[in-house]
C-alpha cells in the first residue's frame, strides 16, 4: 500500500528571529517582519526536504496544504500532490495549521511533516496530539522542542530510511516559551505536551543495529532503580517533575500522574497533583524532600524550563544533594553542549546546581554529566 | 642480538627508508617525538621488558616450537579413555579443510554484505543445531557448555524472578565451579540426590526440595558420569507444576540416537558442541550452545548474538545480521545483565560442517556405535578381579564409573601404571566424589575399538 | 625503491557471488558424508542389541532432519560460502579499529595444527603435556614482564571473560576485607568497550559512565565528585577508543585507591603501548589482553580467543583455579586455591591461542613488540595526516590538536550535512573497494557518524595510501554521485540491500531454517 506523507508549511515561520524579532507568532510581528522586507525561510527548507524525498515519489503519495503553506513549495519542486483545505493566501494563521493538520490525521496520513518552530509544532500538537507520527522541519526561530531534525537535509534522510525500513517512534517534548516575556528578554518556557516522531535512536542504517534497547525497557529500568532508592529512603517526599521519564516512575508505582505537570509522592502514594510552587513549598517545609527530574527538551534543561513549579526556594529548601535526575542516554547525548543547564532565576541557586551529577541512565546504571 | 636493527617480516615499514618519508610527511624527526608529548615521562617505562631474545627466522622458530611441543604425549600417541567433558571423537579432515580457510579463519565482525558466507555458515550451524535438538531457536555459541549452562540458569532467574536452582549431585565439578561464580549474587544452589541404585534423579528428593521459589531445575543427560536419565519427563512436570524452568545440558554427540531433551520437556537445552568436529586442543576446542522454543520470553533473554535471517528485494535471496540486539542488556528487571563477546565463532562453522558431512544416518549411526563401544568396554573390564565397570544400574553413553576399591590401589597408582603401556585411564573422581570410593570416569567413543579395549583390559589385569 | 612498485591502485573488485542454497535444501535422501567406523559381530555378541542399551523412551523417535549430501558437495558448499567472506588475509583490514586486525603468522597455524595440541586431553597427566605447560607458564612470565604485573592466568576465553574475572576478583577481594556488601560500585567511561559496563553488572555492581571533557578524556572533576567507600572498582581503558591517551592516568588510580578502590586496566587498545607504557607505571593493580588481537591469534569469525588477566601479589590468591607452576624441573597445575574465584571455563582457557601468542612473542622480542607499538602510531598518524588532509567532510573530533595513538575516531558529520551520504552508507561503500566494511563505533554514539580506523604495524605505506585514496574517492562520489554510495554495496557477496525488519522485529525473527519456515515463510 502506497504510504501517505502530509506537509504543512508555516509560510512566515523564522521571519521574526531574521528581523530579530524573536518568533513570529503575531501578526503584528509578521507585518513588521514584512515592512523590513524579510522573505520567508520556511519555502526554502521545505525544497530541501522535497528534493530528498523527490528520489522515491513513487513510494508515497504527497498530501499537502495549499497555496504558500506546501503547494508552492511542492509542484515547484515537480510533485504533483493532492491539495488538502482551504486558506487565504497572503493572510494564513496558526488557525489554519491546526484545520489542516486535523484533516490530515483523519485521512491518515503515515507521516505527518511540518515546517516551522515551536509555535508551529504547539499546532501540531492542538490537532493531532500523539494519534500520528509527525516530524518537524526546523525553521523557527524558537525551537525548544525536541520533534525537529537537526537539518533538512537530515529530515529528508530520515524520511527515506523511514519509509523503506520503518522504525520506531518515541515521544518527544513540545516546549514553547511566553512570546511576549520572551520578547522582553525573560525566558519562561512551557511543556506543552508531546508528539510522536520517528525515533532517531532506533533508526536502521542499512541493516547495521546497533546494540541498542529500546526506549521502554531502558526507562523501565531507570524506573526500577529510581523505586527501589524510594523504598530504601522512605522517609522523603519525592517531588516528581514532568516528562515522559519521570512517568516511568510513576506508572511503576501504579499511579496515575500528571505527564506535564509536577506530583508529589509520599510512601509511594500520591499525596498531590499537579502542584503550584507554593503546594509544592508547603509539602516540605517540615519534612526532607528530594526532586526527580529529566532534562527537557533538546538543549538539556534541568530546570527552569517546563517544571518552573519546582522553583528556586523549592530547590534552596530541598538541596543540591537530594536532586535526582534521570535520562535515557540517548537523550543526554543529544544535549547540544553536552552539558545540562538550569535556569532559575535566580544566580545564586544557578550557581549552587552547578557541578557533577550521577545520572540514573538504567537499572543500576548512572552516567556522570555536569550542570554548567 | 635482542637490540640489533632488523627488517621484520611482519612489519613492511620497519623499512628504514620508508619510516623516514613517513615521519617526513609527519614533519617530525623520529616516532618518539609523535607520543612524547601524548604520554608523559612519569608514565612511560623506562626499562626493557626482560623477554628471551627473539628468534628472527621461521626455520629456527619452527625448531623451537616444535622442541617444546615434541615434550606433549598425545591422544593419538597414546590410547585415551579420558572424557569428562572433552572427547576425542573422529575429526573429519572436510571439518579442518574448512576451519583452515584464511577467509572464515582471520575474519572477524564483518557484516552483512561482506562477510555473507560467513553469517550464512553460522545459520546454518544454528539451523542444523536446531534440528538434532528438535528446538526452533539455537544461539550463536558461548564460550563453552559451562558457560551455556551458567547464562542457561541465568536466563531462568531472570524469567521467573526467582532465586532457587537445583542442580544434581553429581555433575561436572568444573561447571559446577562456573555456575556457583556465574551465578554467586543471584542464585541459591541446592542439589537433588541420585538414586543410590540407579545413579540416576531422585525424585522423591527432588519432590521434597522443590517449591515455589525454584527458578529452575539443571540436570546433565547423559549426566557426567555417564548414566542415561529415564525420568525427564517426570522431571520436567515437576518444574513446571511449580513455575520452574527445566534445563538439561545434552552432549550433542547422543542426540542422533537419543531423544532430545526438547522433547522430555526441557524448556532450555544447553551443552558443548566440541564433540562435534573439534579436535581437543587441550580443552581449547570446547565451545557452548543454548537451545530454545521460538518463544519471546525464552528468546529475549539469550545473551550472545542470534543471527537472524532477512529477506531482500531479490526473490529467494536471503541476507542476515545481528538480531534483536537490545537483548543483550535488559534494564528492566533485577540482576538481568549478562555480558557477552568474542565467543567461538570458528567452532560453530565447523560443527555445522560436521553436521552436514554426518547427515541423519551419521549421527544415527554415532550414537550407535559409541553406546556398543562402551558397553562393550564396560563389559570387558567388569570381568577383570576386583574391577567393577558400571556401578550403578542404568544404561550409559560413552562414559561410565570404574571402581577399582577391591584392588587396593589408588587411581593415581593405576593411571601411573596404564602410562607405561601407553593408555590414558579414565578421570580420577576419588577427590570430587569420594562417595563414589576409587573410582574412575572411563571414556569410550567410536575410535576406541576392539584392539584398544583389548589392550586396556589386558594391561589392568596386569596392573591389578 | 617501491614507491614506483606502490603506486596506489584502483582495483576493479568483485567478491565472489555464488547464491548459494540454505544448506537445509542441498543433498538428496541416502547421501552421505563421511563414515564411521562400524561396529564388530563380536562386539554385538557380548553387549547385546541396542534396543537394550537404551531406556525405552530415550531412544529418538524421528530422526533429525539434517541434510543428506555427499562429501564433495558438502567441501564446495561451504568452500564457496568461504569465498562470500572477506577474511582480514585478504584485504587491508584497517577499517575495524579496536579489533587489531594484524597479521597472523602462517607458521603459527602449523603449530596448533600439530596432533601436540590437537589431540592434547585437558586431563592427561602432567608428565605427558610439559611441553604445554611450560607454553602456558612461560607466556605468563611474559606477560608479566609486558604489564609490570605479578601474575597471569588465561583462563578466560576472550577479553570479556577476562573483565568478568576481574569484575569476579575485585568482588572476592572486597569481601575478605568484609567490605563486599558496602563497595557495590563500578565505574568506567563512556569510550570503553561495553563489555566493561556489561561484566561489572553481571558480577552484580551498579555501574557509573564518566563522561569525557572538553578533552575528550573522561572527567577527572566528575571522577573526585562521585569516587566513595561504595568505589568497587574503576575498569578503564587507555588510550581510549578514540585512540586518545589520557596522560593523567596516575591521578585517577590514586584517586580510587584512596578511596579503597581497585583499578582495572581493559589493555584491549594494546598495540600503541607495548613496552612504552604499562599498567604498573599507570598504578593499575589489574588488566588484561587480548590475545586474538594484539598477540597475532587469528579472530576466526570470531573467537575463539582468549583473556590474558593480570593481577598483582596481592590479588593473586583469587585468580581462577588452577593455575600453572614450576617447581624448577617440571610444570604443574595448582588446585589448592581456597580463595580462588573458581571457574570461568573447563579445563584451561583456550591454549592453542597461547600458543600462538609464545610464538608471536618469541619472534619479536622485547624491542620488536616495542617496534610494533611504534609503528602502529606512526602508521596511524600517517593516515591520519593523508585523511584529514585530503578527504573531503571527514573530521577527528574532541582533543584539537592532540595527537592519537594507534587508533582514531573519526567523523563524517560534514559530509553527511553536506550530501545526505553517511557512515553507514560508507561503510557499504567500501566493500566494494575489497575493503571488510569498518567498525563505526560501540553505542552510544558520541561522536556523530563515526568511523574508527586502526592501521596497525601490518600494513605497509603503500596499503595506507590505497586505503585513503578508497575513501578519498568515496568521499567524491558522495558529493558527486550520492546515490552510489547509498544504494551500496554493488559488488558484494550480497549486493540487494537487505530488509532489516527480520532483525529488529521479534514477530519478523527467525535465526533457524525451521523457525524461518514455521513462522515467517510457511
Amino acid at each position: 500500500m502506497t504510504k501517505k506523507i502530509g506537509l504543512i508549511v508555516n509560510p512566515v515561520a523564522g521571519i521574526g528571529g531574521r528581523a530579530g524579532l524573536k518568533g513570529s507568532d503575531s501578526p503584528e510581528i509578521i507585518e513588521l517582519a514584512a515592512k523590513m522586507g524579510i522573505e520567508s525561510e520556511s519555502r526554502k527548507r521545505s525544497e530541501v526536504v522535497l528534493t530528498e524525498i523527490y528520489k522515491f515519489r513513487d513510494k508515497f503519495e504527497l498530501i499537502v496544504a495549499p497555496g504558500e503553506m506546501g503547494e508552492d513549495a511542492a509542484k515547484a519542486m515537480g510533485f504533483n500532490p493532492m491539495i488538502l483545505g482551504e486558506i487565504n493566501s497572503g493572510s494564513t494563521t496558526s488557525n489554519d495549521t491546526e484545520k489542516i493538520a486535523m484533516k490530515m490525521m483523519d485521512m491518515g496520513v503515515d507521516l505527518l511533516l511540518f515546517v516551522g518552530g515551536d509555535g508551529t509544532a504547539r499546532n501540531i500538537y492542538n490537532a493531532v496530539n500523539t494519534s500520528i507520527t509527525v516530524l518537524g522541519i526546523p525553521s523557527g526561530v524558537k525551537m525548544h522542542s525536541s520533534v525537529f531534525s537537526i537539518t533538512p537535509k537530515i529530515a529528508g534522510e530520515l524520511i527515506s530510511k523511514y519509509f523503506q525500513n520503518g522504525m520506531g517512534t518515541r515521544e518527544a517534548e513540545v516546549m514553547d516559551i511566553d512570546e511576549e516575556l520572551f520578547r522582553h528578554g525573560k525566558v519562561v518556557a512551557r511543556l506543552y505536551g508531546y508528539l510522536k516522531v520517528p525515533n532517531l535512536a532506533n533508526l536502521v542504517q542499512g541493516t547495521k543495529v546497533g546494540g541498542i534497547d529500546t526506549e521502554a525497557s531502558i526507562m523501565q529500568g531507570i524506573a526500577t532503580t529510581v523505586t527501589e532508592m524510594m523504598k530504601r529512603d522512605n522517609e522523603y517526599i519525592y517531588i516528581i517533575g514532568p516528562g515522559t521519564t519521570t512517568r516511568a516512575i510513576t506508572d511503576k508505582l501504579d499511579l496515575e500522574s500528571t505527564l506535564l505537570g509536577v506530583d508529589v509522592l509520599y510512601k509511594n502514594k500520591l499525596v498531590a497533583k499537579d502542584v503550584d510552587e507554593i503546594t509544592i513549598l508547603n509539602l516540605i517545609r517540615d519534612k526532607p524532600a528530594k526532586i526527580i527530574v529529566t532534562p527537557i527538551g533538546g538543549q538539556g534543561y534541568v530546570f527552569g524550563r517546563g517544571n518552573q513549579q519546582i522553583s528556586y526556594d523549592v530547590i534552596k529548601l530541598v538541596g543540591k544533594n537530594n536532586i535526582i535526575i534521570v535520562s535515557t542516554i540517548e537523550k543526554l547525548t543529544s544535549i547540544k553542549n553536552k552539558t545540562l543547564l538550569v535556569d532559575t532565576g535566580r544566580e545564586d541557586v544557578d550557581n549552587m546546581l552547578c557541578g557533577v551529577y550521577r545520572i540514573i541512565t538504567g537499572y543500576r546504571s548512572e552516567h556522570t554529566y555536569k550542570i554548567k | 642480538m635482542k637490540n640489533k636493527f632488523i627488517v621484520h617480516p611482519y612489519m613492511p615499514n620497519s623499512v628504514p627508508e620508508t619510516k623516514k618519508e613517513m615521519l617526513n610527511a609527519l614533519k617530525v624527526e623520529k616516532v618518539e617525538d609523535l607520543y612524547k608529548d601524548v604520554i608523559p615521562k612519569h608514565l612511560r617505562f623506562k626499562g626493557e621488558m626482560r623477554l628471551p631474545d627473539p628468534i628472527f627466522s621461521e626455520y629456527e622458530l619452527k625448531k623451537h616450537v616444535e622442541k617444546i611441543l615434541s615434550k606433549n604425549i598425545s591422544s593419538s600417541d597414546y590410547i585415551s579413555f579420558l572424557g569428562a567433558g572433552c572427547y576425542q571423537h573422529y575429526v573429519p579432515a572436510v571439518c579442518d579443510e574448512i576451519n583452515s580457510r584464511s577467509e572464515f579463519l582471520t575474519a572477524y565482525c564483518g557484516d552483512t554484505y561482506s562477510d555473507h558466507g560467513k553469517m550464512q555458515a553460522i545459520f546454518e550451524y544454528c539451523s542444523m543445531m536446531a534440528e538434532l535438538v528438535d528446538m526452533d531457536v539455537v544461539s550463536y555459541t558461548n564460550y563453552d557448555g559451562g558457560q551455556a549452562s551458567s547464562s542457561s540458569i541465568r536466563m531462568a532467574l531472570r524469567i521467573t524472578g526467582r532465586r532457587e536452582v537445583i542442580l544434581p549431585k553429581i555433575m561436572h565439578p568444573e561447571i559446577l565451579s562456573q555456575v556457583r561464580d556465574y551465578c554467586k549474587h543471584v542464585a541459591d544452589i541446592k542439589f537433588v540426590d541420585y538414586d543410590p541404585v540407579t545413579g540416576q534423579t531422585d525424585l522423591k528428593d527432588l519432590k521434597n526440595k522443590i517449591s515455589e521459589k525454584t527458578a529452575a531445575i539443571y540436570l546433565e543427560n547423559p549426566s557426567y558420569i555417564g548414566i542415561l536419565e529415564e525420568h525427564g519427563q517426570e522431571i520436567a512436570d515437576m518444574a513446571h507444576e511449580h513455575g520452574a524452568l527445566f534445563i538439561v545440558s545434552a552432549d550433542p554427540s547422543s542426540l542422533g540416537i537419543l531423544e532430545s531433551p526438547a522433547n522430555y520437556g526441557a524448556d532450555i537445552v544447553c551443552g558443548d558442541i566440541q564433540p562435534l568436529g573439534m579436535h581437543m586442543h587441550y580443552g581449547g576446542g570446547c565451545a557452548g550452545y543454548i537451545a530454545t522454543p521460538q518463544e519471546k520470553k525464552l528468546v529475549q533473554e539469550i545473551p550472545t548474538y542470534l543471527y537472524g535471517i532477512t529477506l531482500t528485494k531479490v526473490e529467494g535471496e536471503y541476507g542476515w545480521g545481528r538480531a534483536l540486539n537490545e537483548r543483550c542488556s535488559h534494564g528492566s528487571r533485577e540482576d538481568a545483565n549478562e555480558y557477552f563477546g568474542t565467543e567461538c565463532g570458528l567452532w560453530a562453522i565447523t560443527a555445522g560442517v560436521y553436521l552436514a558431512l554426518m547427515g541423519p544416518r551419521g549421527m544415527e549411526e554415532l550414537g550407535e556405535t559409541i553406546i556398543y563401544r562402551a558397553n562393550y568396554a564396560k563389559n570387558l573390564l567388569s570381568k577383570i578381579d576386583g574391577v567393577k565397570a558400571g556401578i550403578f544400574d542404568s544404561n550409559h553413553f560413552k562414559e561410565f564409573v570404574v571402581n577399582f576399591d577391591e584392588t587396593g590401589k589408588t587411581i593415581d597408582e593405576i593411571n601411573k601404571r596404564l602410562l607405561d603401556y601407553g593408555i590414558f585411564g579414565g578421570k580420577d573422581l576419588s577427590k570430587d566424589f569420594p562417595e563414589l570410593g576409587n573410582s574412575a570416569l572411563y571414556c569410550v567413543t567410536e575410535i576406541i575399538g576392539i584392539d584398544e579395549i583389548k589392550k586396556l583390559v589386558a594391561a589392568l589385569k596386569e596392573i591389578v | 625503491m617501491g614507491n614506483e612498485n606502490n603506486k596506489a591502485r584502483k582495483r576493479n573488485f568483485h567478491q565472489a557471488r555464488w547464491n548459494e542454497p540454505i544448506i537445509m535444501e542441498m543433498g538428496t535422501k541416502g547421501e552421505r558424508g563421511i563414515l564411521i567406523p562400524a561396529v564388530e559381530a563380536e562386539v554385538r555378541a557380548i553387549t547385546g542389541e541396542i534396543e537394550s542399551l537404551i531406556p525405552k523412551g530415550l531412544r529418538r523417535k524421528k530422526a533429525p532432519a539434517l541434510p543428506e549430501m555427499s562429501q564433495m558437495q558438502v567441501l564446495r558448499h561451504y568452500l564457496r560460502l568461504s569465498q562470500e567472506t572477506m577474511g582480514a588475509d585478504f584485504n587491508i583490514d584497517i577499517g575495524l579499529g579496536t579489533c587489531t586486525m594484524k597479521y597472523n603468522p602462517k607458521i603459527h597455524e602449523v603449530f596448533v595444527r600439530s596432533h601436540k595440541m590437537t589431540d592434547l586431553h585437558p586431563y592427561q597427566d602432567e608428565s605427558t603435556v610439559q611441553g604445554i605447560l611450560e607454553v602456558l607458564y612461560k607466556m605468563g612470565e611474559f606477560c608479566k614482564e609486558i604489564s609490570g604485573l605479578d601474575t597471569f592466568t588465561f583462563q578466560p576465553t576472550a577479553g570479556t571473560q577476562a573483565i568478568y574475572s576481574n569484575a569476579s576478583v575485585v568482588r572476592a577481594y572486597h569481601e575478605d576485607n568484609g567490605e563486599g556488601e558496602e563497595r557495590d560500585e563500578i565505574i568506567t567511561t563512556i569510550f570503553s568497550h561495553p563489555g566493561n559496563p556489561a561484566a561489572a553488572s553481571t558480577a552484580g555492581y551498579r555501574v557509573i559512565t564518566l563522561m569525557p571533557d572538553e578533552s575528550g578524556l573522561p572527567d577527572f572533576e566528575a571522577l573526585e565528585a562521585i569516587v566513595s567507600n561504595r568505589t568497587a572498582a574503576l575498569i578503564i581503558t587507555n588510550p581510549e577508543d578514540t585512540g586518545i591517551f589520557n596522560p593523567r592516568i596516575k591521578e585517577f588510580t590514586d584517586l580510587v585507591h584512596s578511596v579503597g578502590g581497585l583499578c582495572i586496566y581493559d589493555q584491549a587498545n594494546l598495540n600503541g603501548v607495548f613496552g612504552i607504557t604499562r599498567a604498573k607505571e599507570g598504578g593499575f593493580d589489574m588488566c588484561h589482553f587480548n590475545l586474538h588481537k594484539t598477540f597475532s591469534s587469528p579472530h576466526g569469525s570470531q573467537g575463539p580467543g582468549a583473556g590474558a588477566q593480570g593481577v598483582t601479589k596481592k590479588l593473586s590468591k583469587y585468580l581462577p583455579t588452577p593455575t600453572i607452576e614450576f617447581d624448577g624441573e617440571k610444570y604443574y597445575f595448582q588446585y589448592n586455591r581456597p580463595d580462588s574465584i573458581g571457574k570461568l571455563r573447563k579445563f584451561y582457557g583456550v591454549p592453542p591461542v597461547v600458543l600462538r601468542a609464545y610464538a608471536y612473542v618469541m619472534s619479536l622480542g622485547a624491542a620488536g613488540l616495542k617496534e610494533v607499538a611504534e609503528i602502529s602510531i606512526l602508521n596511524n598518524n600517517y593516515m591520519l595526516e593523508r585523511m584529514l588532509k585530503e578527504i573531503p567532510g571527514i573530521s577527528m573530533p574532541m582533543a584539537e590538536g592532540v595527537r592519537r595513538l594507534e587508533q582514531a575516531r573519526l567523523s563524517w558529520e560534514k559530509l553527511k550535512e553536506d550530501t545526505g551520504v553517511g557512515t553507514d552508507d560508507i561503510d557499504r561503500r567500501i566493500v566494494d573497494y575489497g575493503f571488510q566494511s569498518y567498525f563505526t563505533s560501540h553505542h552510544p554514539q558520541i561522536i556523530s557518524e563515526p568511523f574508527t580506523p586502526e592501521p596497525v604495524e601490518t600494513y605497509s605505506k603503500a596499503d595506507i595510501d590505497e586505503y585513503v585514496e578508497a575513501f578519498k574517492e568515496i568521499a567524491n562520489e558522495a558529493y558527486s554521485t550520492p546515490e552510489v554510495v547509498k544504494t551500496a554495496p554493488h559488488n558484494a557477496a550480497l549486493s540487494t540491500i537487505a530488509d532489516p525488519e527480520g532483525l529488529v522485529n521479534y514477530e519478523k525473527f527467525a535465526c533457524t531454517w525451521r523457525g524461518f519456515k514455521k513462522y515467517i515463510q510457511p
